[in-house]
């Protein structure tokens, strides 16, 4: 015997939405209902806590009686020259890995997205092994050019790029897979040269991811603690970032630990809404 | 026709992509459109990427003016970017983030010419397509006549010695591609290198080629002029494709005067001036005695000259006001006892006629040989 479900009502107003949508019935199962609210509850309730617990009153104070300035500072910076190096490097890679063939690709392939899933402060140890004062370059950087990298804002930079520089990679590689190719073979006809298409055709048409990805890589970079803090330490005013701040803030000065998170928590929702065509709406990068 | 391996284009040569291989030999003079027929599959964009060095052949060469421009066997390649080549891609393939002024400056920048030279090269084709107009819009805002143009423009603008089109019309809907098929002829008429055109369209390739070249399965299964090639079709394809009978004209409300002698009735959507009449060889009725006359019908005399046998039909090729293209099934030629010098009497329906406005007064010219 085949259940029937009664006829239930239907309200104008739910018809015409469900018309819009061009979908049945919205309503959500419940075993599907009460996960899903948990896990809003989740995300949303520490947040929440932030904002409550916040110092609204004296949080200029708390900004500016830390080293809370010139962690933001420093943070800034290296964070924007790591997404400086990451286009000018990454991008050609990203090129590379999209538009040729070669054997091993799928190899380096792997190890150029590896950084992505690989916990930072093992980077970290790795950048320390190769950077360090006796690992594998450094010594010759330190014996030839007296150079020490570790422990300086040069190893913020480093440690920064080493784990946001992916996002932009994998960002651009699949808009240049993505793209039409055929523009650049327009182009070809017309007489550009490889190096003339890349420039004239190919970076302006890719423009929104190249945008997209520098922006991941950016605020990846700003929240950088792990390799960051194992390569480069924390000395304030050299190599101590915001995250690393909020990290030791939070033992001696809560309130400017949770006025530092406060600044972070703003640039992120500041990113999420520079890149809410992209991603907010749920569609897939073009 | 060739100019032996002096002047035009000379493509002689195999093409393979995956399992399919394109092997042609052709040749092109200077001022020729050269039309390429075919279903889709058989070739011809191949046949143009090659020519424009997007996809090397392997083997056999392609010289173009005497110079060589592509030789597996001497593994001679001039790159895409290096050749005289203007091509016009099926979706245009504007570039969506340049103006059209930069679209068509685009080719002069990068074969070398100083900024300022360049935007004056492309003020030069915009005017003369007259485009100036739209010189500060993106390809986004044109309509798609516009875009042909600006596509033209683009491909001339690098002053090449070989225009390659590659379905020039296909994207147009059927109001504009009448307009635009006229100006295009113009243009292709002022080209002086030769002009390879792929298309699957008859009209297109009677009203814009001066010789065709039918490609089937990656081979050459006809050439000749129009005329030739729609009196004997060689294969059931071409016979379907190219056998239309093509006629300009004047028209006034419901009638046509021919210009090649002759009257048609059709059906009165009020045009008026230069027409293109176009009627299938199918929509023909051959009878040995006058027929009874109906008002919205048309009726004459022709005397046939010569007979076809194609696959499931046979071609009539007749003489009258106006001449004719005509298949019958082999049971009608048996049972009218047709054959050449027979006189017989053709009737079509008016609405069997498809009649083409806005042609630009030339279309009496060359092709309406096209049609015997």
């Amino acid at each position: 015997m085949v259940t029937r479900t009664a006829p239930s009502h239907l309200t104008a107003r739910e018809r015409a939405r469900r018309a819009a949508r061009g979908g049945a019935s919205q309503s959500v199962p419940a075993p599907l209902l009460a996960p899903a609210l948990i896990a809003v509850a989740f995300l949303v309730l520490p947040l929440v806590g932030l904002l409550v617990r916040a110092p609204w009153r004296h949080i200029g104070a708390a900004l500016s009686g830390s080293d809370a300035t010139q962690a933001l500072v420093l943070s800034l910076w290296t964070a924007t020259t790591t997404t400086a190096i990451s286009l000018v490097i990454g991008v050609p890679l990203a090129w590379v890995l999209a538009r040729t063939r070669f054997p091993g690709q799928r190899l380096l392939r792997a190890l150029v997205t590896l950084p992505l899933v690989l916990p930072p402060v093992v980077g970290g140890v790795a950048l320390l092994l190769a950077f360090g004062r006796t690992g594998l370059i450094g010594r010759y950087l330190n014996s030839w050019f007296g150079l020490t990298i570790p422990f300086t804002p040069l190893a913020v930079v480093m440690a920064e790029t080493f784990v946001a520089m992916p996002f932009l990679i994998i960002t651009v590689e699949g808009a240049l897979r993505s793209a039409d190719q055929g523009f650049e073979e327009a182009a070809a006809t017309l007489g550009a040269k490889r190096m003339a298409v890349f420039r004239r055709i190919t970076v302006p048409m890719i423009a929104p991811s190249l945008g997209a990805g520098a922006v991941l890589c950016w605020a990846r970079a700003l929240g950088e603690f792990g390799a960051t803090i194992t390569f480069a330490g924390s000395f304030p005013g050299q190599t101590e970032t915001m995250p690393i701040a909020v990290y030791y803030a939070l033992e001696s000065d809560p309130d400017a630990a949770i006025a530092l998170s406060l600044v972070l928590l703003l640039v992120s929702v500041v990113v999420l809404v520079s890149l809410r065509d992209r991603w907010l709406r749920g569609g897939s990068v073009p | 026709m060739t100019r032996a391996g002096s002047g035009g284009l000379v493509v002689e040569a195999e093409v393979t992509r995956g399992s399919f291989t394109l092997a042609v030999s052709l040749a092109a003079n200077a001022g020729e459109v050269l039309g390429l027929l075919g279903p889709n599959g058989a070739g011809k964009s191949t046949l143009l990427s090659a020519v424009a060095g997007l996809t090397p052949v392997s083997a056999g060469r392609i010289t173009l003016d005497g110079q060589v421009m592509d030789d597996a066997d001497a593994g001679t390649f001039v790159e895409a970017s290096g050749r005289p080549v203007g091509f016009v891609f099926q979706n245009y393939r504007l570039f969506p983030h340049l103006t059209v002024a930069d679209n068509v400056a685009f080719s002069p920048r990068a074969r070398g010419l100083s900024r300022r030279a360049a935007r004056s090269a492309a003020s030069h084709w915009l005017d003369r397509l007259g485009l100036t107009d739209l010189a500060d819009r993106k390809p986004g805002q044109l309509s798609g006549g516009q875009a042909q143009r600006v596509a033209l423009a683009r491909a001339l603008a690098g002053q090449p010695a070989v225009l390659l089109l590659d379905e020039p019309l296909s994207a147009l809907d059927a109001g504009t591609r009448l307009d635009v098929q006229a100006e295009l002829r113009r243009h292709l008429a002022d080209f002086t290198g030769p002009c390879l055109l792929v298309t699957h369209d008859a009209i297109e390739a009677l009203v814009l080629a001066d010789r065709l070249v039918v490609l089937e399965g990656g081979r050459i299964v006809q050439e000749g002029t129009p005329e030739q090639i729609a009196r004997q079709p060689a294969t059931d394809y071409v016979a379907k494709l190219v056998g239309l009978n093509l006629y300009a004209g004047q028209a006034d409300g419901s009638r046509v005067a021919l210009t090649g002698g002759g009257n048609f009735v059709i059906t009165d959507h009020g045009q008026h001036g230069d027409v293109l009449v176009a009627l299938r060889p199918s929509a023909v009725v051959v009878s040995t005695e006058p027929p009874q006359p109906g008002s919205a019908r048309n009726t004459w005399p022709a005397k046939i000259t010569g007979l076809t046998l194609l696959a499931d039909r046979v071609r009539l090729n007749l003489e009258g006001q106006p001449s004719a293209l005509v298949d019958v099934t082999p049971a009608a030629v048996a049972e009218l006892s047709l054959s050449p010098g027979s006189q017989v009497w053709l009737t079509t329906k008016a609405t069997e006629l498809e009649v083409y406005s806005g042609s630009d007064g030339r279309s009496a010219e060359p092709h309406d040989a096209a049609a015997p």
